[in-house]
């Protein structure tokens, strides 16, 4: 009988919200499923789109890098370099926004039946992991065009993946939660996603910054705080070897910012959850 | 079997209104210039919003088994109490205690996405309700069967007709197995085959002894499936108690129309005789403000004699708000003495379309015009019909009277 026993009452956290959300995995798994099928429902090239667009980023990326002349390490083509940040980037960038604006999205569940709200953004972040593994495949693809052999660094990639992840799910469900009640973050949204791709070392590399001359400390111990260029050099670090090295006191500085972003993420979510349905 | 299953102490549930020219939803910026603005002047911040209490301070326990309807005007905050009960809003204040799964039905076809199929889609709102894909893949050929749509069930469901997007949807809800079923106005819709196999359906979970809390505005739909009810009315609990008395309740407690008309007494010339009041009533001697389609009701028509008369008849016709007489009907003719009387019209079975009416009454004396009192009183039929069994109602629409004539079909070659 007191097995599904549940008490509610005005302000007070819910007791047994891990257990809940544990309990709903399955509905985290299905939210995803339905993404997934209906994202290229009706389009023509379907799921082509989902190797066209990452390409069409590396392209351009590496266009500015040329471009501009940016540094290549010893031994690393172009491609590679940026490739191997726009794999990060764009599963940051597209589980960010998925995330922030799948509350709104998804409003009308919201508003007719309870379950954790945390499932919403976070199984959003799960389609875009598809996606990041398309463009792994593409990567790979350059790879063995180049005849590119990765160190065996490579094997330390999933937790840099996994601190992706903590960054876009921090980020995403605290813009999440804001969303639902200042609709100004829909508007913000794409704006912070521009601009993190100038401001994080996509189209040149951490050490372009940290060894120039013209750029003052200060600058780059801000430029340190973005927790996407831990992400990227991190990435860059695992697939590229070879003389790429890791600084770290940026390196250490943006997982710092990574975890209390997802602390900060979820205590806000938790906070405000219970009032969704009444605000949105 | 009599241990409560939901116990609900103090409730009460606070919404804030923006006034009406702020917008829907807050904007940064408003919080932002408000901010700046308080700084200087430090009240008349919360004359912005007001408040409205939803429900206030409502306790009730539900037992185990209990089919409980929750009636009540709108506005009376019965959806706020279901969207508590299913955890999708928080309580301002009080305290609720539930043992046992809660599924509710607040809406058919929650998450149904146009672009999938309907074989996707029932796995989808199925989990969205709260089933396992386990639960799912076993029920899903009952489920199938139930919506009635096996032919399109590889089909997106943005090409259904509303009625196959409802039964589906109804289908997948029908077969869950909470302990507790929350169900709101959900039968509203579908055709009245459906709404009847859905009903039959919802009444056999609750022969499970499972607890079902049931919101419509049917009368009908709600005395066969519930044997509790519950009345609210703004926010507050007015009755709780058996299924019949609190609809009956709710019938007389109803704000628009009224059971009582009094006449005004004619300065002068004093006539010998004027009717003073008229009240509807339920065949019981109760006001009736809204007569239930369908349902028997009755006249009481107060007047007062100030000379004796020697042929007094005291006349009711009824109207339509047009002016088109229905019928009249007239009391025989008798003698009285100056005093105080009520004569009862007794309305025989004669059922109207659910409308507005208008009450004449009229008082003469040997066919001498005493009174005329055109269409100060209304008689209100509503279309909420309380079941009677031997009563057919067919569609209001379908005339003004609702009684149907008999009907013979004979084969003539």
């Amino acid at each position: 009988m007191s097995k599904h026993r549940i008490i509610l009452e005005a302000g007070s956290a819910d007791r047994h919200y891990w257990r809940d959300l544990w309990n709903y995995r399955g509905l985290f798994g299905f939210l995803a499923w339905r993404d997934i099928l209906v994202r290229y429902k009706q389009t023509a090239i379907g799921v082509l789109w989902s190797v066209l667009r990452p390409l069409l980023t590396l392209a351009v990326m590496a266009f500015i890098g040329w471009l501009f002349e940016s540094r290549l390490p010893d031994g690393v083509p172009r491609l590679l370099l940026v490739g191997a940040a726009t794999l990060p980037w764009t599963f940051f960038s597209n589980a960010f926004s998925e995330a922030s604006n799948s509350l709104i999205a998804n409003s009308n569940l919201l508003t007719k039946v309870y379950f954790p709200r945390l499932i919403v953004p976070a199984s959003t972040i799960i389609v875009c992991l598809i996606d990041f593994f398309i463009a792994f495949a593409i990567l790979v693809v350059l790879m063995v065009a180049y005849q590119f052999m990765p160190s065996v660094r490579i094997l330390l990639l999933p937790l840099f993946l996994l601190l992706a992840l903590i960054t876009a799910l921090g980020s995403g469900l605290l813009i999440a939660a804001l969303n639902v009640k200042y609709r100004d973050f829909r508007y913000i949204i794409p704006f912070i996603v521009q601009f993190g791709l100038y401001v994080s070392p996509v189209a040149f590399s951490s050490a372009d910054i940290y060894t120039s001359e013209r750029i003052p400390e200060a600058l780059k111990i801000v430029y340190a705080l973005n927790p996407m260029v831990g992400v990227i050099d991190g990435f860059r670090w695992c697939i590229l070897g070879g003389e790429t090295t890791l600084y770290l006191p940026g390196f250490l500085t943006s997982i710092g910012i990574s975890l209390l972003l997802l602390v900060a993420g979820i205590r806000y979510f938790r906070k405000t959850e219970r009032g969704f349905a009444d605000i949105i | 079997m009599s241990a409560p299953i939901i116990t609900v102490e103090h409730l009460s549930k606070r919404y804030m209104l923006r006034r009406q020219e702020a917008p829907r939803y807050t904007a940064l910026r408003d919080v932002l210039s408000d901010k700046a603005r308080s700084l200087f002047r430090s009240r008349d911040h919360a004359s912005k919003v007001d408040e409205f209490l939803a429900l206030d301070d409502v306790s009730f326990t539900v037992n185990a088994g209990d089919r409980v309807g929750i009636i009540g005007r709108n506005g009376a905050g019965k959806s706020t109490l279901l969207k508590i009960l299913s955890r999708i809003t928080e309580p301002t204040k009080g305290r609720i205690t539930i043992d046992g799964r809660v599924a509710s039905l607040l809406e058919v076809g929650t998450g149904f996405h146009p672009e999938l199929t309907g074989r996707e889609n029932i796995y989808l709102n199925g989990a969205i309700l709260g089933m396992s894909k386990a639960e799912i893949r076993v029920k899903f050929d009952e489920i199938v069967a139930f919506s009635e749509v096996e032919r399109f069930l590889d089909t997106p469901v943005k090409r259904y007709s509303s009625g196959m997007y409802v039964r589906l949807a109804f289908a997948v809800a029908a077969h869950l197995e909470p302990e507790i079923l929350i169900v709101d106005e959900v039968l509203a819709v579908g055709d009245a085959a459906f709404q009847r196999k859905c009903l039959g359906k919802m009444q056999d979970v609750s022969g499970e002894g499972r607890t079902v809390l049931f919101v419509s505005h049917q009368m009908d739909a709600v005395q066969r499936l519930c044997n509790k009810g519950m009345l609210l009315h703004k926010g507050s609990l007015v009755t709780a108690g058996p299924m019949d008395d609190v609809v009956r309740d709710y019938l007389q407690q109803n704000a628009t129309a009224e059971s009582d008309f009094i006449f005004e007494i004619p300065e002068s010339p004093r006539s010998s005789a004027h009717a003073t009041h008229l009240r509807i009533e339920d065949s019981d001697g109760r006001p009736l403000p809204e007569v239930p389609i369908g349902s028997p009701w009755q006249a009481r028509i107060g007047f007062t004699v100030e000379k004796p008369t020697d042929g007094f008849v005291i006349a009711l016709g009824i109207s339509t708000l047009l002016d088109m007489p229905i019928r009249t009907t007239w009391s025989s003719a008798q003698a009285l003495q100056p005093g105080r009387y009520e004569a009862l019209f007794v309305n025989d079975g004669v059922h109207l379309a659910d409308n507005q009416y208008k009450l004449m009454v009229g008082l003469s004396d040997q066919g001498r015009v005493l009174q005329y009192l055109p269409g100060q009183a209304l008689l209100t039929i509503s279309d909420i019909s309380i079941l009677t069994g031997e009563t057919r109602i067919v569609n209001s629409r379908s005339g003004l009277l609702m009684n149907q004539m008999e009907t013979r079909i004979q084969r003539i070659d």
